[in-house]
């Protein structure tokens, strides 16, 4: 097996790609594709470190259910917020999108 | 032989995370997202994980690729195919090369490196149903909550008529 850097890297490096998408991206759909790379990388940390433990924790699986579960939420409602603004504004470019601004 | 599949699997996931964000197309976007997300589910059969990677399939290829692909349809317009980014794109670059580069520097030096597992795993189906009942059963009670009242918004949110 390999050690427990291997994961870590792989996890950040998926933060990573997730910072810059929301970073340098300007569609809505792509910002939520970011924001689900990001809880994929939280998620893979979880599972790694629950099973590199001394003695191997069932919690941390038991925990990243919870996370795909909310994650699924927020995933509904986005794709929601995000039909909803292209009926009102015609475009999802959140640049576009000044309705709320006061 | 697990570090070759390690290897491959991992790049795998990041080079299709990239391309979700990079790809012209919105809907390769979408595919290549989830694929990156099969990849994910392959890292925890490798961590022996197998139901967290079961969930992950079910939930995020099966059920939030789809759900983007149906939204993708529904809000499509031409000229995203060439909306590029100016000064946005480079500093994201920046900013990401900057956060892995501190993140793994530090990284590498941590007790990070010398850590190997248990021999010894469990991914005991049973272990894990008796904590969510037995231990977590009020998160478990509020998850299924927040997931109904998401479906409800949802639901509310797309029937609102545009007047």
């Amino acid at each position: 097996m390999e050690p427990l850097i291997n994961y870590f890297i792989v996890s950040a490096a998926l933060l990573c790609v997730g910072i810059y998408g929301l970073i340098a991206k300007r569609n809505a759909i792509r910002l939520l594709f970011a924001v689900e790379i990001i809880i994929n990388a939280a998620i893979i940390n979880f599972v790694a470190f629950a099973r590199y433990h001394d003695t191997p924790l069932i919690t941390g699986q038991t925990f990243s259910l919870f996370a795909i579960a909310l994650a699924a939420t927020e995933a509904a409602v986005g794709l929601a917020i995000i039909v909803q603004a292209f009926r009102l504004n015609n475009d999802i470019d959140v640049l576009e999108l000044k309705k709320l601004r006061g | 032989m697990t570090d070759v599949v390690f290897l491959v699997v991992s790049l795998l996931t990041v080079f299709f995370a990239i391309l979700a964000l990079e790809s012209r197309e919105l809907v390769y976007g979408a595919v290549a997202l989830s694929l990156s997300f099969l990849g994910a589910a392959a890292l925890f059969i490798l961590l022996d994980s197998i139901f967290i990677a079961i969930f992950q399939v079910l939930v995020y290829v099966g059920s939030i690729a789809i759900l983007i692909v149906f939204v993708i349809m529904l809000v499509r317009r031409d000229k995203w195919a060439n909306v590029t980014g100016g000064n946005e794109r480079i500093l994201g670059i920046i900013a990401a090369v900057l956060l892995f580069s501190t993140i793994t520097y530090f990284s590498l030096s941590s007790s990070l490196t010398s850590q190997y597992p248990n021999p010894t795993a469990i991914s005991n189906f049973y272990e894990i149903g008796s904590q969510l009942i037995n231990d977590y059963w009020l998160i478990l009670q509020l998850t299924g909550l927040a997931l109904a009242v998401s479906i409800i918004g949802a639901l509310t949110m797309a029937k609102f008529e545009n007047r």
